[in-house]
C-alpha cells in the first residue's frame, strides 16, 4: 500500500536504529501519547531494537481507555431499552461498564450494531424512523469532526430519533496535566500524529516552550516512530525544545481548518473526566446548546444508575505512564481480555492489551 | 490518534449538494468516503481516511522529501558496523 | 454455475417459503425432500430414504468427523454456507489423512426462509460434493419458529478411511520440522466482512472455500512422513499454530516476510484494523514435515491449482515450547498468542 509499506521498511528501520544509537549519550524517557504509536511500538517491538537508554513510556492517547465509567453504563442502560438501536465503533464493545459491557448486552438480545462511519449510524436512523438511534461517539480531536458532521447530518435530514453521546477528550490539557504533575518523568513527546492532521500542531509551541519539552508530531508507522524517536534525542542532545514536526506528509501546523470549524459549530470545550485520571479542565467537548436536542445524555432518563469502579485496576496510573502493565500484580491472571478489570485491558490501543498481545509469556 | 489509512480518490460524486461523497482506493478495495473535511481533493489524490472521512490530502512532495532524508541517513548508516540486537 | 446432472426432475414447489409443517415429518416434510432435497443430493443410499445409510465395511482405518456452520451473512462472496458445510467437513477429514467418503447433513432452517435460497445453497453442496467426491447418505430437516433462528443451520458429519502408514495427530510436531501452507491467507474472513452491515466494501476478495481431499492426496502420494495437517479456519493461522504447538509442546518459529496474503486482502485489514494472521481461511492447510521431505511435497504442491502459492512460513524448535514466535517484516521479534474472542474492526 502506498504511504504505508514505504514506512515499514527494513533497512530504512535499521539505519535509524543505527543514528539513534550513535547519538544517544544519556538515558532519555519519551512518551508517545497515542495508543496507535503504542500499537505499532509493540507490534514490531521496537523498544527492542532500541538503544537501553531510550526508554518508552506509554501515554494516555486511548479515547475508549478514557471514556468515563459512568457514559459506559448509560450506554448499556440505553442499549437495553426495547425502543432503542444502540450504535458504535466496534472498540467500544468490550469495554467493562460497572458491571456488564455492550457486547455482553447483545448477546442477551440488545439492539446493538457496530458501525465503521458515524454517517451510517445516521443512516440506521433514517431508515428505522419508530426507533431511536443513539450513537456512542467516542474519540479525540481526530475523530470529533466526523461525529460533528453526522450531528449537522441528522439535522439536515430533520431526523427526531438521533442522538449521541458525546465521549470527546482533547490531547493537549492532557499533557499539560501530565508535565504538571510532580510523579511525571518524561523528557521528550511523541505527539499523536492524526489528532494533529485536524488540529495542527500550534497549541503544542506554549506547552513545549513552559515546559522546555521536546514535542515530535509523529506518524504511526515503524519508521515514522523511529524518526520522531531520533528527532526528539537529537534535540535534547543538542539542548533545544521546540516543536518538530516528523508526520508532514499529512501533518500541517495550522490542521485542517474545514474540521476545526466543523468541530467548533457543533461542540464546545468543557470540563472532563478522564477514567482512572480524574478530571481535566477543559479537556472534554460538549454540545452546544443549539445542538442540545441531540445529545442522548439529556433526552433519556437514566434511573437507578450506579456507578462502581475496581480498586485494584490501575489504568490511571498506565494511562499516565507511571506504571507499565506488567507492573500491575491483576496483570494476566485475574485481568485478561476475556475478563478484564479496565478499559486499557480491551481497548485495541490499550497499554495493557497490546502487552497481554504482544509479550504475554504463558505460565 | 487512531486509525487512518491512506488511500486515492478514484471518483467524486457531486451529485448531491449537500455533502461531498467519493469512493477511495485502497490497493484495490474501494469505500465511499466523504471528501467534507477535504472539499479541495481531486480525483488521483491521496487522502488519510478515517471512519469514513478524508482528515487530509497526502503531501506526496513532503512525502518523498522525507523518504529522501531517510535514504541519506541510510548511506550514511552503512558506514557504519551494523549491530542490531 | 457449473454443470451437473439433476437424480431426478425438480417438482415445482407450491411454496416461496419454508413452514413450521415442512419440519413435521407429514406431507409437506416428505415433499420438501422428495422435491427438493433429493434432485440435488440423490444417490443410490439417499434414495432408498431410510432411517440411516447402510454403508460398505473396509478394514482400514475410519475418520469421523462433525461440524456446525451457522455463518451470517449465508451468501458471500464466492460461496454460500452450503460450500462450507460440505468443504469444511471433507477439510476435517483430509486433515486426519483419510479418504472422504460418506456426508450427512442435518439442517434447522427458520420458518419463512425462501424456497429458493435453499436451493441455492443446496446446489453449491451438490456441486461441491461432486468435486470432493463424496457422497451425502443421508440426512434431516427441521423447521423452528421464525425469529428463533438465523435463516439456517447446517450440520455436516462425515467419514472417510484412512490408508496403512498414515499416522497424522496433533500432537505430531517435532523440532526441526517445516511448516508449509498452501496460498494465501485470510480471505474467507475478509469476504465476509466485505458484504457485512455497516462494513461494506467494493472489492475483488473471494472465499477460499473448497476441498482440500485432493491436494492431501498428492502430498500422501509422495511422503508418508507428512506428522500434522490442519485448516485454519476460525481465528486463522495464528489460533491454529497456538494450538498445534500447545498440544504437542514445542516452540514454533514462524518468519512474517513468507506469509503468504494478496495486497487486496492486506489492505482491507488495514482499513478495518484487522490481524490477517486472526482471520479466517476456508480452503488452505498447514502441514508440519520432515525438512527432508518439504521440498518434493512443497514441488507436488505447487503443481495443483490449491496449491500454486505454497510456501514454507516457518519451522518447529524446542525453544517457547507452547508459544509461536513470529520474525516481523522489519526483523524484530514478538510473540503470536492465541486471541481471546473474535476481533472486532476498530477505529483507534
Amino acid at each position: 500500500m502506498k504511504y504505508v509499506d514505504e514506512y515499514r521498511n527494513k533497512d530504512l528501520i535499521e539505519s535509524l536504529i543505527l543514528k539513534i544509537k550513535s547519538i544517544s549519550s544519556k538515558n532519555y524517557s519519551i512518551m508517545e501519547i497515542c495508543g496507535g504509536q503504542t500499537h505499532t511500538i509493540l507490534k514490531y517491538s521496537l523498544q527492542e531494537l532500541l538503544p537501553k537508554e531510550i526508554n518508552l513510556i506509554h501515554g494516555p492517547g486511548c479515547p475508549v481507555c478514557v471514556t468515563p465509567i459512568e457514559l459506559i453504563d448509560k450506554a448499556i442502560s440505553l442499549s437495553q431499552r426495547p425502543d432503542v438501536i444502540f450504535t458504535s465503533y466496534g472498540d467500544m464493545l468490550r469495554v467493562p461498564g460497572s458491571s456488564d459491557d455492550l457486547l455482553n448486552c447483545k448477546a442477551r438480545g440488545a439492539e446493538v450494531r457496530m458501525v465503521y462511519s458515524p454517517l451510517d449510524a445516521v443512516k440506521i436512523a433514517r431508515e428505522n424512523k419508530e426507533k431511536k438511534v443513539v450513537f456512542f461517539a467516542v474519540g479525540f480531536e481526530t475523530t470529533a469532526p466526523a461525529n460533528a458532521r453526522a450531528i449537522i447530518e441528522a439535522e439536515k435530514l430533520n431526523l427526531d430519533n438521533f442522538s449521541i453521546i458525546s465521549s470527546h477528550v482533547l490531547v493537549p490539557p492532557a499533557i499539560e496535566a501530565l508535565l504538571s504533575s510532580k510523579n511525571t518523568n518524561i523528557d521528550a513527546f511523541l505527539a499523536a500524529g492524526h489528532v494533529c492532521t485536524v488540529m495542527g500542531y500550534s497549541q503544542y509551541e506554549n506547552i513545549s516552550e513552559k515546559y522546555k519539552i521536546p514535542i515530535i508530531v509523529t506518524g504511526f508507522e515503524p519508521v515514522d516512530i523511529l524518526t520522531g524517536i531520533y528527532m526528539a534525542v537529537k534535540q535534547l542532545e543538542d539542548g533545544r525544545n521546540i516543536v518538530e514536526n516528523q508526520y508532514s506528509r499529512a501533518v500541517r501546523r495550522d490542521g485542517n481548518l474545514n474540521a476545526i470549524n466543523l468541530i467548533n459549530s457543533v461542540f464546545e470545550i468543557s470540563d472532563r473526566n478522564w477514567r482512572g485520571i480524574g478530571i481535566i479542565t477543559k479537556s472534554g467537548l460538549k454540545m452546544k446548546e443549539k445542538y442540545k436536542r441531540f445529545d442522548a445524555e439529556i433526552i433519556f432518563d437514566f434511573p437507578d444508575l450506579v456507578v462502581t469502579q475496581s480498586n485494584e485496576c490501575i489504568a490511571g496510573e498506565i494511562l499516565q505512564g507511571f506504571k507499565k502493565p506488567t507492573d500491575c500484580p491483576s496483570f494476566k491472571n485475574i485481568c485478561n481480555p476475556e475478563y478484564p478489570m479496565g478499559a486499557p485491558m480491551v481497548s485495541p490501543e490499550g497499554a495493557c492489551s497490546a502487552y497481554y498481545l504482544y509479550k504475554k509469556r504463558r505460565n | 490518534m487512531c486509525l487512518a489509512v491512506p488511500g486515492k480518490i478514484i471518483s467524486v460524486d457531486n451529485d448531491k449538494p449537500d455533502i461531498i461523497m467519493s469512493k477511495v482506493s485502497f490497493s484495490g478495495i474501494i469505500k465511499s468516503v466523504c471528501l467534507d473535511l477535504t472539499p479541495e481533493a481531486r480525483v488521483g489524490d491521496y487522502v488519510l481516511v478515517h471512519v469514513g472521512f478524508a482528515l487530509n490530502t497526502i503531501d506526496e512532495k513532503e512525502a518523498k522529501e522525507t523518504l529522501k532524508m531517510f535514504h541519506e541517513m541510510e548511506q550514511l548508516a552503512d558506514s557504519v558496523t551494523p549491530e542490531l540486537s | 454455475m457449473e454443470n451437473f446432472e439433476l437424480s431426478c426432475p425438480i417438482q415445482k414447489s407450491n411454496f416461496d417459503r419454508v413452514l413450521l409443517a415442512h419440519g413435521s415429518g407429514g406431507t409437506l416434510s416428505h415433499n420438501l425432500v422428495k422435491d427438493i432435497f433429493l434432485p440435488y443430493f440423490g444417490n443410490n443410499y439417499l434414495n432408498v430414504l431410510h432411517d440411516g445409510a447402510i454403508l460398505n465395511n473396509s478394514n482400514k482405518k475410519l475418520a469421523f468427523t462433525t461440524d456446525s456452520y451457522v455463518v451470517n451473512p449465508l451468501f458471500f462472496p464466492g460461496g454460500n454456507i452450503g460450500d462450507l458445510a460440505i468443504n469444511g467437513t471433507v477439510n476435517d477429514l483430509a486433515m486426519c489423512g483419510a479418504l472422504p467418503k460418506y456426508i450427512s447433513c442435518g439442517f434447522i432452517i427458520e420458518e419463512g426462509f425462501l424456497i429458493n435460497n435453499l436451493i441455492e445453497i443446496i446446489k453449491n453442496m451438490k456441486i461441491a460434493a461432486d468435486k470432493a467426491g463424496v457422497k451425502i447418505v443421508t440426512g434431516d430437516t427441521k423447521v423452528v419458529e421464525n425469529g428463533k433462528g438465523d435463516g439456517i443451520f447446517i450440520n455436516t458429519s462425515g467419514i472417510g478411511f484412512i490408508d496403512e502408514g498414515i499416522n497424522i495427530s496433533a500432537n505430531n510436531c517435532k523440532p526441526g520440522d517445516v511448516i508449509l501452507i498452501n496460498g494465501f491467507i485470510a480471505e474467507h474472513g475478509m469476504a465476509i466482512m466485505s458484504v457485512r452491515n455497516g462494513f461494506e466494501f467494493e472489492s475483488p476478495i473471494i472465499s477460499d472455500t473448497a476441498a482440500l481431499n485432493g491436494l492431501v492426496a498428492d502430498m500422501l502420494n509422495v511422503s508418508k512422513n507428512i506428522h500434522v495437517l490442519r485448516d485454519p479456519t476460525r481465528g486463522g493461522i495464528a489460533s491454529t499454530l497456538n494450538e498445534l504447538a500447545e498440544s504437542s509442546n514445542v516452540g514454533i518459529l514462524i518468519d512474517e516476510n513468507t506469509i503468504p496474503i494478496s495486497d487486496t486482502v492486506k489492505a482491507a485489514c488495514e482499513i478495518l484494523g484487522f490481524d490477517p494472521l486472526y482471520v479466517a481461511n476456508e480452503g488452505k492447510l498447514i502441514a508440519f514435515l520432515a525438512p527432508e521431505e518439504a521440498e518434493k511435497v512443497l514441488g507436488v504442491m505447487k503443481t495443483h491449482p490449491l496449491g500454486i502459492h505454497s510456501r514454507i512460513i516457518g519451522e518447529v524448535v524446542c525453544e517457547n515450547q507452547g508459544m509461536v514466535i513470529m520474525k516481523t517484516e522489519i526483523g524484530s521479534s514478538r510473540i503470536v498468542d492465541m486471541l481471546t474472542g473474535e476481533q472486532l474492526p476498530r477505529i483507534c
